[in-house]
């Protein structure tokens, strides 16, 4: 009876230890786990999540830092997904984070009232404004993200947000 | 002649003897032809008249549109009525924008400039020579040929492959033309050969067609040119798909994503070379197509020479009207072809078979129940899919997995379709899939481009940022400004000694 | 699924002819519990019954299990045994189509573990050599019904183990392999009465394969791998291990080639995976006969393969035509 039950226990133990061990992320895995949560993420680099871009939050959400339903341009879809690879509860967006767009929007210059600061140019994380000092501005609509981070720093509220073309 | 397989496929009853047992002849004229300009692949034509002009026939009418677009020429002479929109068959009788022509059946031809010999040509101008005959694929897919010749042509040691593996049911279009005119196949097959600077052409055919085998065979041995040659492939569907045929005739597969060019081969159709060759030695333009009108639902089953424009309703009449047994109205074959709504639509570039279906010639779908994953889909698929698996995650719409089972690898022929006991429409489902995972993956390229320059402008700020650093300390270096400045020594400050 | 059930027509036949009509009110008996419990789920799922009642898939997996058991079994026995097998490994899992394990064994596995010893009580078989307990039909019935034989028999007195179970108490006491299949349950190459059975079975099977109902990978895959272990350790000590003919023609291995490993919901989707799917059965059956606790192990060894499906088809996808890998 004894070794028989010793050996169920001890058994079992080592399937325990041996579970708990392989879910320990290391080093490697905790990189590879932000890559793939990197893959998941819309890459508009806009912060809303409170993150400044994608990546961070992705580290964020490796560590278990940041919640899974902060991404609003990713909308309920991705934190679906996130939830999915994270192995958490999935929940919609939180409003609280910004409001889950309908359809893709992205950024135009009213080219007529544009002064040629180059603050939008700036603060683009992903370079699509073309221009440069006193020289017309422009947004190049296919490599827009829609992040809007262009918007706060024009001096003379020249740019607005409009449904993506095509 | 060596005969060449298809993997997977099906052998079909083939319906054709009953449309070919007829020569060709010309479709009785009609009062009115309706052109749609957007009837082949890429941007729609753009119309050069106005209601009210007087065209003739073989006057072109509409120019292309975009990069890739094709001419439009007016099948007759006559008057154009109007440029509306007109319900058309590519888009299931929806309206599109359509160039009216009523015919005053003086039949008044236009005068095209005529081509200098073609082998004068260089084979960039025979190619913009070939594309203002309006020719564009008359196989079913319509691309533009003088597009498809360009972008063929940039690949080294290019072959021809002229498609007359004619396999899908019904359709008998390309027999009769292989029968009747073959050698316009030929001179059209030559033709192409210098537009696409090319040595070798392959013309493939079913080895169940012998009096197409004979006519191209005279044809061939006629035209005494040692770089075409006949090959059969065997009458399996989809023999005649473009990457199937390839891979039959040459034993090389199209890589995923890629085109025929990037194996070095460019396919195109019996119909397409006979136009080329038309619209090259004799200045006519594609104005009419070969049309088989089948099916138990029609009096007369043959094969007719009918002006663009068409309306169906009126080839059907030609045909000696319905038959009482007339159900549905089909565009293409019995396996990818279309249900039109109703007969008031042109024949189109695309339009190769009408079948007047009636319960004699169509299958009708059993009550669908879950899948069994028999396997009998998977033994048949030419793309070597597993259909059983793509439909389990189409239902879950998990676009990842419809990705790694290749779903954009479908042809979309309908033989998993065909075989499945189950009754469930799998080439439907694949094909209503296709836009959504095509958007997925776009979607995905377009965030990986966005991480791309993000990072590449968050290095730049970093790098202009070092750089900063680094010269203002260079700065520092040089002018030897010691880390604490000694106190200044100036009266005015009142300072220390 | 009309034709699985055609197809196994010979083997309930030549079973009837060698051990009595008890199968028939087995097979009756569990055929009326399959569709019960399968109009039962329906309803419960909220499905349309009359398409998927008149499939046939209910009907073949308790005629299956039916011929998995012994021929005077308790009727609770093909009762609980159908039931389990339709509500739990089939409907609670999805249903038609869905089902990640082989039903008729879900539902025998559940019954050999529960009630082992009533699934050892066979008939000898109707051939030379044996009398077989004279039950009418009535009698059959009434035994099947009731629970326990006439009352002038007991059961130690009508019943018998099966050929491969007999194998295995020999060995166990010690006899070598020739010893033992000089016994009086068994023939040329199989047991008494087994053997004919079982070429009925390669009949239907093949019947199956000509109308392309079923694929050969599975069959052949499963035998083929069943045969090499057989004649592999047969080669080394033939009197400790059975040759490979006994192999295939005893217990359930053609009946399983044919009939259970190619239940095309459970298995493997691709040829190459089908074949790996057939090979580890086959391999596992071997194993289980030779030195599991059970005398025969089709059932388990196809369950088991179920649970490796999915590692299965991971591996073989086919390359698609056009890409590189």
């Amino acid at each position: 009876m004894l070794p028989a039950l010793l050996t169920m226990v001890g058994l079992a133990a080592a399937a325990g230890g041996a579970a708990a061990l392989a879910a320990r992320r290391s080093e490697r895995d905790r990189n590879r786990l932000v890559d793939e949560i990197d893959a998941l993420l819309p890459q508009t680099q806009c912060g809303r999540c409170t993150f400044a871009g994608c990546r961070p939050y992705a580290a964020a959400l490796a560590n278990g830092e940041a919640d899974i339903n902060q991404c609003p341009p990713g909308g309920h879809a991705t934190a679906a997904a996130l939830a999915t690879l994270l192995g958490r509860e999935p929940r919609p967006v939180d409003p609280r984070f910004g409001i889950v767009p309908t359809q893709p929007m992205v950024a135009w210059i009213d080219e007529s009232a544009c002064i040629g600061c180059v603050k939008c140019i700036q603060a683009c994380p992903v370079d699509a404004i073309v221009g440069a000092s006193r020289f017309m501005h422009t947004v190049i609509a296919e490599q827009c993200t829609g992040c809007e981070l262009c918007i706060p720093p024009c001096p003379v509220d020249c740019i607005v947000m409009r449904p993506a073309p095509g | 002649m060596a005969r060449s397989a298809v993997r997977g496929g099906l052998r079909l009853s083939a319906h054709k003897e009953r449309s070919t047992e007829q020569p060709l002849r010309p479709a009785s004229a009609v009062d009115s032809l309706v052109l749609p300009l957007d009837q082949q692949a890429g941007a729609p034509a753009v119309p050069l008249v106005k209601p009210g002009d007087r065209v003739l026939r073989g006057e072109p009418v509409a120019e292309p549109g975009g990069e890739i677009s094709a001419w439009l020429h007016s099948p007759a002479s006559g008057t154009v009525a109007a440029i509306e929109p007109r319900p058309a068959p590519q888009r299931m009788g929806a309206p599109t924008l359509s160039i009216v022509i009523a015919n005053d059946r003086r039949d008044e031809h236009y005068a095209s400039s005529s081509t200098s010999r073609f082998e004068e040509l260089s084979p960039e101008q025979l190619r913009e020579a070939i594309g203002r005959g309006g020719i564009v694929g008359l196989g079913g897919a319509v691309f533009p040929t003088a597009a498809k010749l360009s972008s063929a042509a940039r690949a080294n040691g290019l072959r021809l492959l002229v498609n007359g593996a004619e396999c899908e049911p019904y359709i008998s279009c390309d027999d009769m033309l292989m029968r009747e005119r073959a050698r316009d196949i030929v001179l059209g097959a030559q033709i192409l050969l210098h537009a696409l600077a090319a040595q070798v052409c392959v013309i493939a055919i079913e080895d169940d067609t012998p009096q197409a085998a004979a006519a191209l065979g005279a044809a061939i041995a006629e035209a005494r040119d040692e770089r075409i040659q006949l090959r059969f492939v065997a009458s399996v569907y989809p023999a005649g798909g473009e990457r199937q045929l390839i891979t039959a005739v040459f034993g090389v597969e199209v890589p995923h994503g890629g085109l025929p060019a990037d194996v070095s081969t460019a396919c195109l159709n019996v119909g397409t070379a006979a136009a080329v060759a038309q619209w090259i030695r004799d200045a006519q333009p594609l104005t009419s197509r070969i049309v088989t009108v089948t099916g138990d639902g029609v009096r007369e089953q043959r094969n007719l020479e009918v002006p663009l424009g068409t309306s169906m309703a009126a080839l059907i009449y030609d045909c000696g009207g319905y038959t009482g047994r007339m159900s549905r109205l089909i565009m293409g074959g019995s396996m990818m072809g279309q249900a039109l709504p109703h007969d008031d639509l042109p024949v189109i570039k695309a339009t190769n078979c009408i079948i007047a279906a009636s319960a004699l010639d169509l299958q009708l779908r059993g009550l669908e129940m879950p899948c069994i994953r028999c396997g009998n889909c998977s033994a048949v698929c030419p793309a070597v899919l597993l259909p059983q698996q793509l439909h389990w995650y189409a239902a879950a719409r998990d676009f990842a997995a419809l990705e790694t089972y290749g779903l954009m690898d479908c042809i979309e022929c309908g033989c998993c379709d065909y075989v499945c006991p189950s009754q469930i429409p799998l080439a439907e489902r694949f094909r209503d899939m296709k836009p959504a995972l095509l958007e997925t993956l776009t979607a995905r390229a377009s965030a990986d481009a966005a991480r791309t320059r993000f990072d590449a402008r968050t290095a730049r700020l970093e790098r202009i940022e070092r750089e900063r650093d680094a010269a203002l300390a260079k700065k520092r270096q040089e002018l030897a400004i010691p880390r604490d400045p000694p106190a200044q020594h100036s009266p005015r400050l009142g300072g220390k000694s | 699924m009309r034709q699985v059930l055609y197809a196994l027509v010979p083997t309930v036949a030549l079973h009837v002819v060698f051990f009595g009509p008890g199968l028939l009110i087995q097979i009756v008996l569990g055929v009326a519990t399959g569709l019960l419990c399968e109009a039962a789920a329906l309803r419960l799922r909220g499905k349309p019954l009359p398409p998927f009642l008149l499939d046939g898939s209910a009907i073949i997996t308790a005629v299956l299990l039916a011929l998995c058991l012994p021929p005077l079994a308790p009727w609770w026995l093909v009762v609980s045994g159908v039931a389990f097998a339709i509500l739990l490994a089939k409907h609670l899992f999805g249903g038609l189509g869905a089902n990640p394990f082989n039903p008729a064994m879900v539902g025998y596995a559940v019954l050999l573990v529960s009630f082992p010893a009533r699934l050892l009580q066979w008939l000898p078989p109707d051939t030379a050599g044996f009398e077989p307990a004279a039950l009418s039909f009535t009698e059959t019935l009434t035994t099947i019904l009731t629970g326990s034989p006439p009352a002038r028999f007991t059961w130690d007195a009508i019943t018998s183990p099966t050929p491969l179970d007999a194998l295995r108490t020999d060995l166990a006491l010690g006899m070598t392999m020739g010893e033992a299949h000089a016994g009086a349950l068994f023939s040329t190459f199989g047991g008494k009465g087994w053997e004919w059975i079982n070429l009925a079975t390669l009949a239907g099977g093949a019947w199956l394969l000509v109308l392309r109902i079923i694929r050969w990978q599975i069959p052949v895959a499963m035998l083929g791998a069943l045969f090499v272990c057989a004649s592999a350790l047969s080669a080394v000590d033939p009197g400790a291990y059975a040759g490979p003919l006994f192999h295939l023609t005893s217990g359930a291995s053609l009946l399983g080639a044919f009939f259970i490993a190619t239940d095309p919901v459970s298995a493997a989707t691709s040829d190459r995976g089908r074949l790996i799917y057939g090979a580890g059965i086959g391999v596992l059956t071997y194993v289980i006969r030779t030195w599991g606790g059970y005398p025969d192990g089709v059932a388990f060894a196809v369950l088991i393969m179920n649970l490796a499906v999915p590692l299965i088809d991971r591996y073989t996808i086919p390359r698609i035509y056009g890409h590189a890998r």
